[in-house]
């Protein structure tokens, strides 16, 4: 505990986070929400891990709950999540603060609201370097700038002064980012970061953090619904629906070779110009179930198309492996139908 | 929002040491502040007026022209005139005088009791907003407790045990308003407490102080900037009501409750013993409001770059 900054170098093999079977339950008025169900996955130095599913999937509260920023009096969180080596869900809530900024950074998704409208943009941006030991005024305004420059925001010497409502989207979010990097963190979790942009900004975004990620070496999770943006920057997909984890493995197996229904729908839904434009788009029938009034087996299975199994109504399906991808990684799926598929 | 440098004007700021050419000059937020302010024309006469009211307070004895207690018999309830521009009231006072001499009481008990319930009320309502849980519970139970009671009661209860008095006067009416600070300040708190840059500046470490000090207070402050103003105002109409239950200052000192509650009982042979130093409360009590609103539109940025860009 008295050492605040982080020994460990992080090797190749060594992953940056490792969460085990992390579950968050809110309390709602209308009962428990189950809202994520034993979530497990790792993030790898330089590896961008994208968290794909609908609104509701509970892929925003699996990492606000990592970095212990769920409101206390409503959420129970347990399971593991090792950051480094250290477990975030058991840490006190003084060290918690220490690893917030240089262990792990994150950008939310509306830059509109993310930035204080009071304080100038250097202000907040020096935010979390003062945070984590004395910096004088001129030594945070001058690695301000830098910042700025380094996410590509243009005049960054003026930038600093401005207030956030006199930037557009696009800089704003860079200004953002540029906070959670202010600390160089060891893994960025970026929470539907471009959702809110236009597809040319969101392109610079991407290409940034990118680029900032084989600099440093940092570790991404990328939550997003736009598969379009899963395909450009992830290395590993993890399919999420109803608070699980449905279907994970390297971006060419889930998005080439999806096993799970669910991923299929997903993947199906998207538009296809070269079809028919009278053609209505594909959708998935149904809602997602209610996170208080889960299903007892598949979460699936009340919008599943497929329904190929006796178990899938009661038993809940494992996260098995269906196949392995080019590195070697495990190519996984949670449903009873790629089990009778591939034996 | 110029980039042009003010030469000569600014002999408090740090010397300009190496021109950085990219840099924007840091602007003194104050001056700034002031500027927009002036050019606000509400604000501005509003201002003056209470800067105004504060030298006659300063400068009471000074620009009386009698004593506060000097009687002369053979004026009792003379209407205004030349040479009693307010009357006279019942014994021969000059009201004039007495108008000018009980400023500095009325505005001393105005100021400090507001600014006793101002610090207090904001910082229970800060930690009970923010805090949430517990804190809040505890918190804003014993502001519950203070809100029930009346708030006279409460003051002569202060004043029984403690004595009458100015000093008494002040603590009395700053600890009835403390409550109403705690929960305007809870309730912008739990408004302001939710934002995402309140969560974005958790994310990268940064202490509750600072979460309290930097994003919740300043984006919350408004409403207590008006609450302010407000109270201001009911705070110099309290002491007048303290002073009528002889819980203030006390007779034969001048306080401009004390003549407005004295002067009522007069009102139909004599309006002017009552209508000055009410006239007083009410100019000084619009000046404070209109200068708290003038304030929370200077202090929004975004409101700030809208008036400085039509300003120029």
């Amino acid at each position: 505990m008295s050492a605040p900054s982080f020994e460990k170098p992080a090797t190749a093999a060594a992953p940056v986070l490792e969460v085990e079977d992390l579950r968050v339950d809110l309390r709602t008025p209308r009962g428990t929400a189950h809202v994520v169900n034993g979530l497990s996955y790792t993030v790898g130095p330089g590896e961008t891990v994208a968290v794909v599913g609908e609104s509701g999937s509970g892929k925003s509260v699996s990492v606000l709950a990592l970095l212990g920023l769920l409101p206390a009096r409503t959420a129970t969180v347990t399971g593991r999540a090792l950051l480094q080596g250290e477990d975030l869900l058991t840490m006190a809530p003084e060290r918690l603060r220490q690893v917030r900024g240089p262990g792990a950074g994150m950008v939310f998704q509306d830059p509109m609201t993310s930035l204080n409208p009071v304080l100038t943009v250097g202000r907040q941006l020096t935010e979390g370097l003062r945070a984590h030991g004395p910096v004088s005024k001129a030594a945070a305004r001058a690695r301000a700038v830098e910042l700025l420059g380094e996410v590509g925001l243009p005049d960054p010497g003026r930038a600093v002064g401005r207030y956030p409502h006199e930037l557009s989207g696009g800089m704003r979010q860079r200004v953002v980012i540029a906070m959670a990097l202010a600390n160089s963190p060891a893994l960025l979790i970026a929470d539907e970061a471009t959702t809110a942009l236009d597809v040319t900004v969101q392109a610079q975004i991407l290409d940034l953090v990118e680029r900032l990620q084989s600099e440093h070496g940092t570790g991404v999770i990328w939550i997003t619904h736009d598969l379009g943006v899963v395909a450009g920057i992830a290395d590993r997909v993890l399919v999420m629906y109803g608070g699980r984890c449905v279907e994970d493995g390297t971006v060419d197996d889930v998005l080439e070779r999806p096993v799970h229904p669910y991923t299929r729908g997903l993947l199906g839904a998207l538009p296809d110009l070269a079809a028919d434009p009278d053609e209505d788009l594909a959708t998935i029938a149904g809602t997602p179930p209610a996170p208080t009034d889960l299903p007892a087996g598949c979460v699936f299975w009340p919008r599943c198309p497929v329904r190929g199994d006796a178990r899938c109504e009661t038993e809940q399906p494992p996260l098995a492996v269906v196949g392995r991808g080019g590195a070697g990684l495990p190519h996984r799926a949670a449903t009873w139908c790629a089990e009778r598929e591939a034996s | 929002m110029t980039q042009l440098p003010t030469p000569g004007a600014t002999p408090a700021a740090p010397p300009p040491a190496e021109p950085l050419p990219t840099a924007a000059p840091v602007r003194p937020r104050w001056r700034e502040t002031l500027g927009l302010l002036a050019r606000n024309p509400t604000a501005a006469v509003s201002a003056v007026v209470l800067v105004l009211i504060v030298l006659v307070a300063v400068f009471d004895e000074t620009l009386a022209p009698d004593g506060p207690n000097e009687q002369d018999p053979s004026l009792q309830l003379q209407p205004p005139s030349w040479a009693h521009p307010f009357g006279t009231d019942e014994f021969g006072r000059d009201v004039f005088s007495r108008v000018i001499l009980g400023a500095a009481t009325s505005l001393r008990v105005g100021f400090l009791s507001v600014a006793f319930a101002l610090v207090v009320g904001t910082l229970i309502g800060l930690l009970a907003g923010f805090y949430g849980t517990w804190v809040d519970d505890v918190l804003m139970r014993l502001m519950d407790v203070l809100f029930a009671f009346p708030a006279v009661l409460l003051a002569i209860a202060i004043v029984a045990i403690r004595g009458a008095g100015p000093a008494n006067a002040i603590l009395a009416i700053g600890i009835v308003y403390v409550p109403i600070f705690a929960r305007v300040t809870r309730a912008s708190v739990l408004g302001v407490r939710e934002e995402v840059y309140v969560r974005a500046s958790r994310s990268v470490g940064a202490s509750d102080w600072r979460l309290i000090t930097r994003h919740v207070l300043p984006n919350a402050a408004p409403p207590i900037i008006v609450q302010t103003s407000v109270s201001l105002a009911f705070a110099v109409l309290a002491e007048a009501a303290l002073s009528f239950l002889g819980l203030g200052p006390r007779r034969p000192d001048p306080s401009w409750g004390l003549m407005l509650a004295d002067g009522r009982g007069f009102i139909e042979q004599a309006w002017w013993y009552a209508v000055f130093p009410g006239l007083a409360i009410v100019v000084t009590v619009l000046c404070f409001n209109l200068l708290g609103d003038g304030l929370r539109d200077v202090l929004d940025p975004r409101q700030r770059t809208l008036m400085a860009g039509s300003g120029r």
